[in-house]
């Protein structure tokens, strides 16, 4: 087994574009749960929003980058309009059952066979995401390789890393502007106890739906991301999973915490990755045994992860709601 | 002797002139309620037909287990929804304003469960209860336009907690307290909306008695200052130990008004708790207060 | 850790042997085959269709012998569109159903497809968004309550469990999974014929067993799963205090751990039960049911009149409203609350397996009770959270509803009305059809 190697790709995964993607995604999630308490169980339905608003308004309207963008915020606040209305004056419950709901209902809509003249249906959008790498400012020759150290990247993926890196620390800074302003202050009083905020002449269904509303767009931001990196968008990619994902890195990093997305996404990944690549070097040594027994196979590798995910997010949710630096005093006062 | 007796009463003798009926009128009333109802199914758990609330007066609202009194509570904050009738907040209509607005209005209440925000710090919670704070809007948040403001809201805080004697858990998470101090904090928190009327349901609920007296002392205080309070409450001691006035409900309504001297010879208020076959204590507590002679608040002060 | 590697352990027994099985009753290739024919107006008699060409997407075509027969091997599992030629149709007959041409057709990964295109001679009818005929309705109207059916007994477990416990289960849908794909095991390997020296046993130890008793011990199964979650996850959670928000991303977390583990279990691709699967429909009037659907719906017709009647008449069916209307009230009167919750995790659970089993009838998936998430949601919702009777009557009208708005809009869709509906009762009577206005503080 090649260690070096295996450490190698988990230490180059830690900044890559995984991690980037969803620690934004969990940034929206954690202004929306861990701020406010809302359970949003469809963070994959604004990321999805936010990349077919960029896709769909370049490829199909023709319109600019830049308008694009506009499209994939407008979207997510249009979807966290929708889902937040009708549930946010209603137990916590409601929002979790139709956002869970309307996540998948998104995928089915765009992959939609009368829908494929916009959203491509089930063939997806490409050949959007050039406007992006022919930016003037970009200082990296996307076909170039760049090397640092034991690490190689292309000059494409320098440039979205570039970008996603600075946009993601911007935001985590801005939300951490906004929890120590007496907005925030608000939000956490509104996940405390709703009726005391209230009662203290807070609006607390205005405060859920902005934090909604702004957690949803952070989503679109990532998913935007995600597709630019891509160069294509596929329905497929924005399945239920990619949530639970994110809630899984929420809880890891810390709900409520500034930096816990970003801690929360490289622990996460680099998990993955180093048993990923250990997992499939299995055959090579002694342990070989083991591959025997769970018949380990590239589709088996891959279903890991998700079986992975889920015993986690549940054994997290047990023993370590407030994440794994969560402070004992704090899981103490969790019980509510 | 009390701390508290020195505690001024500037509506002393208001209440000479009112008739001890239920729905009298009041001098000056905030609060004025009318035909207020309110259904669950078939029961009619809410059936007000009139009722002032002097201002500037300690007025308790009493009455047995399911007698309506948190959910006439919940009607006067918009907690919840009345099926009829109109309320009146300083002579201003405030039928369906819904209950965050009322806090602006100048009306704030506590909860019977004390509702202290557990995973944030004392001072945040007191800074929580401050009303027009421009940092509250989401895009003037981001903007350096709240700094000067916060730092007087926080100075009237420190000085709030001072006076409840809480300064020294300033900075610890507002799980960690006692439930006695929850209460102090709850009520120091209503104060920062600099309201004109504070509602309290059942204040002394789960205190011990070091505290309950320190608590009546800061009620009093609230009237001292000009501010109007109603309170729900169980104990008859309480009641008669801070109490201008009394309001009795029985299953939805008002059966009856008065001093708490004029409550405690009341005969259909007696009728009431027996016929509503409540725990013992309660029981206890309405008898003493009929057999006991009127005027001595004392009794429970000598902790103090 | 331990645990997983243990999970994986059993996992990989099962696929080893799931693997080798599979191929054990077909002939190692899979096919699309079919029928097709015609009633002669005039003498009344059933001509067979010769000479017309049928084409897969991306395998090829075949032409139907002097039986009307035809059978065309496809490479693997999967969703194939079939298309037949209607040129090629003797003259003046017609697809009934012009509309459902192409069909699509999912291919089990264990048994030939079957697929039918109903013909006519004379006019067909349409069956375009808008076209509204008494034969579409009646037949979508039957559909719908077919499905409104199935989905009330997953529903009612879900709202029951919320009722008395207070907690979303999202995992819910993964149970009725279960139901479905345990039935398929017990179908097939019978109780034990998974664990290799023991295959060579009778039935029902060895071997598969008929789909009725197989679907007993899938519903049993089912209460078993449901035992287990409560007693070894929920009741530790309740008892250390996890707060409900904590548990039901517990739920969530458990929802994909199982569902994975049954894909890495059972692979992708569509599967069918051992028996019953290849029906014809008969005509009742101008509904077209499958002999499976009508006993299946008559099935769950009594199974949801037992389970009303043991919420209505048995103490412990009492105890379990009581609990559901007001947990602390039932506490107080002495009702063993950690029982009756146990009780309704099993019952629960055993319902939605027997749904499972039901909807296995026409397709059986790893991913098959996610992809009813949504419907469980909306019918629950539309009868008010923790109303069981709530549930059947929303599960009914969400049932109906979606099969209906197929008449208006691309059946593709269709989910979608669900969403829509959940979406419009929340926001004008949250508490459900059922359901009593709640009251506060």
């Amino acid at each position: 087994m090649d260690w070096g190697f295996i450490l190698e790709r988990t230490f180059s995964t830690m900044l890559g574009v995984e991690v980037m993607v969803f620690a934004m995604a969990a940034v929206g999630l954690n202004i929306q749960f861990g701020y406010a308490g809302l359970l949003n169980f469809g963070q994959v339905g604004f990321m999805a929003a936010g990349a077919y608003g960029l896709g769909v308004t370049i490829n199909y309207f023709q319109w600019s980058f830049a308008v694009g963008i506009l499209f994939g915020v407008v979207y997510s606040i249009v979807l966290a309009l929708i889902l937040g209305v009708p549930t946010l004056r209603l137990r916590a419950d409601y929002l979790a059952i139709v956002t869970i709901a309307a996540s998948e209902t998104i995928r089915l809509f765009v992959r939609w066979r009368q829908m494929k003249e916009i959203t491509g249906a089930s063939e997806g959008i490409g050949g959007f995401a050039d406007p992006f790498y022919d930016f003037a400012l970009n200082p990296f020759n996307p076909g170039q390789r760049y090397d640092f150290g034991p690490f190689s990247y292309l000059g494409r993926d320098l440039w979205v890393l570039t970008v996603g890196w600075i946009l993601l620390i911007v935001m985590v800074l801005l939300v951490k502007r906004l929890m120590s302003s007496p907005w925030g202050r608000a939000l956490k009083a509104i996940r405390e106890d709703e009726d005391a905020a209230r009662a203290l002449g807070k609006n607390a269904y205005m405060y859920k739906l902005q934090a909604l509303m702004l957690g949803g767009v952070i989503g679109g931001f990532a998913g935007m991301l995600q597709v630019v990196q891509k160069g294509s968008i596929q329905p497929d990619t924005f399945n239920p999973v990619i949530t639970f994902t994110i809630w899984a890195i929420l809880i890891l990093g810390g709900p409520g915490r500034t930096w816990s997305p970003i801690v929360g996404s490289m622990i996460y990944w680099a998990l993955i990755s180093f048993l990923e690549n250990v997992l499939r070097q299995l055959p090579d040594g002694p342990a070989g045994a083991l591959e025997d027994t769970i018949k380990l196979s590239d589709f088996n590798i891959s279903q890991l992860r998700f079986i992975l995910v889920g015993l986690g997010l549940l054994l997290l949710a047990r023993y370590r709601p407030q994440g794994i630096f969560g402070s004992r005093e704090e899981m103490a006062l969790n019980d509510r | 002797m009390t701390a508290d007796e020195t505690i001024a009463n500037p509506i002393a003798g208001v209440f000479d002139d009112v008739a001890a009926t239920p729905g009298s009128a009041k001098p000056d009333p905030i609060i004025v309620a009318d035909d207020v109802q309110r259904r669950f199914g078939g029961l009619l758990a809410v059936n007000v037909d009139h009722l002032e609330i002097q201002r500037g007066s300690i007025t308790a609202l009493i009455g047995p287990n399911g007698a309506g009194k948190t959910t006439f509570f919940n009607l006067l904050t918009s907690f919840d929804k009345q099926d009829g009738g109109r309320i009146q907040f300083d002579g201003a209509d405030i039928t369906s304003v819904p209950s965050y607005k009322l806090a602006k209005r100048g009306m704030v209440r506590t909860f019977q469960l004390t509702k202290a925000l557990s995973r944030m710090t004392v001072i945040d919670n007191m800074k929580l209860g401050a009303t027009g704070q421009v940092g509250e809007s989401l895009w003037k948040a981001l903007l350096p336009v709240w700094g000067a403001q916060e730092r007087e809201i926080e100075e009237r805080a420190d000085a709030l907690l001072e006076r409840f004697n809480l300064t020294h858990m300033r900075d610890e998470f507002a799980g960690t307290m006692s439930g006695g101090q929850r209460k102090l904090v709850e009520m120091a928190r209503a104060l920062m909306t600099e309201p004109k009327l504070v509602m309290l349901d059942e204040p002394m609920a789960g205190v011990n008695p070091a505290l309950t007296q320190s608590l009546l002392g800061h009620v009093k205080g609230l009237r001292a200052e000009g501010r109007t309070v109603i309170f729900v409450e169980h104990d008859m001691d309480v009641v008669r130990d801070i109490s201008d006035w009394v309001v009795v409900m029985a299953e939805g309504s008002i059966i009856a008004e008065g001093t708490p001297d004029d409550i405690g010879a009341n005969q259909e208020v007696i009728d009431a708790y027996l016929g509503a076959h409540t725990d013992s204590d309660f029981f206890d507590d309405i008898e003493t207060a009929v057999a006991a002679e009127a005027g001595s608040p004392e009794r429970r002060g000598d902790e103090s | 850790m331990l645990l997983f590697a243990l999970l994986a352990a059993i996992a990989g027994t099962f696929v080893g042997s799931l693997a080798s099985a599979q191929t054990d009753d077909t002939t190692g290739e899979l096919a699309i085959f079919g029928q097709l024919g015609y009633e002669d107006p005039e003498s009344g008699e059933d001509v067979n269709a010769a000479g017309v060409t049928i084409e897969v997407d991306g395998v090829g075509s075949v032409v139907t012998d002097d039986l009307g027969e035809f059978r065309l091997v496809v490479p693997s599992a999967g969703d194939y569109a079939v298309t037949i030629d209607v040129e090629t149709l003797p003259e003046g007959v017609n697809l009934r159903n012009p509309d459902a041409n192409p069909l699509e057709a999912s291919v089990s990964e264990n048994r030939d497809r079957r697929v039918l295109f109903p013909l006519v001679f004379g006019e067909g009818v349409g069956s375009t968004a808008g076209d509204i005929s008494f034969r579409r309705v009646a037949q979508l109207t039957a559909e719908g309550l077919k499905q409104g059916l199935y989905l009330a007994m997953a529903a009612i477990g879900l709202t029951l469990i919320f009722g008395t416990t207070g907690l979303v289960n999202f995992a819910h849908a993964e149970l009725v999974t279960w139901g479905m794909l345990a039935t398929y095991f017990f179908n097939f390997y019978g109780l034990a014929g998974i664990i290799g020296f023991l295959a060579p046993l009778p039935p029902p130890f060895g071997g598969g067993v008929n789909l009725v008793f197989a679907a007993l011990l899938g519903m049993l199964s089912g209460a078993a799963l449901g035992w287990f979650l409560n007693r070894f996850i929920f009741r530790g959670a309740r008892r250390a205090g996890v707060s409900l928000i904590a548990q039901m991303v517990m739920t969530i977390g458990l929802s994909i751990l199982l569902r994975y583990l049954f894909v890495y279990v059972f692979r992708g691709g569509p599967r069918s039960f051992g028996d019953f699967s290849a029906q014809r429909a008969v005509s009742l009037g101008p509904i077209e049911l499958t002999p499976k659907d009508l006993v299946a719906m008559g099935l769950s017709v009594l199974i949801l009149v037992a389970v009303a009647s043991y919420l209505e008449m048995t103490r412990m069916g009492k105890a379990m409203r009581a609990v559901s209307d007001n947990r602390e009230l039932a506490e107080s009167t002495g009702i063993d609350v950690e029982r009756v919750i146990s009780l309704v995790w099993m019952s629960g659970a055993a319902l939605a397996a027997m749904s499972g089993v039901f909807f296995g009838l026409d397709q059986i998936k790893w991913d098959f009770g996610f992809r009813i998430l949504l419907l469980i949601f909306a019918s629950v919702t539309l009868g008010g959270l923790g109303r069981p009777y709530g549930a059947l009557l929303g599960a009914l009208v969400v049932g109906l509803t979606i099969n209906l708005s197929t008449l208006f809009i691309d059946a593709e869709v269709k989910n979608m009305i669900a969403l829509l509906m959940m979406a419009l009762i929340l926001m004008f009577r949250p508490q459900g059809i059922l359901g009593r206005a709640e009251r506060i503080g």
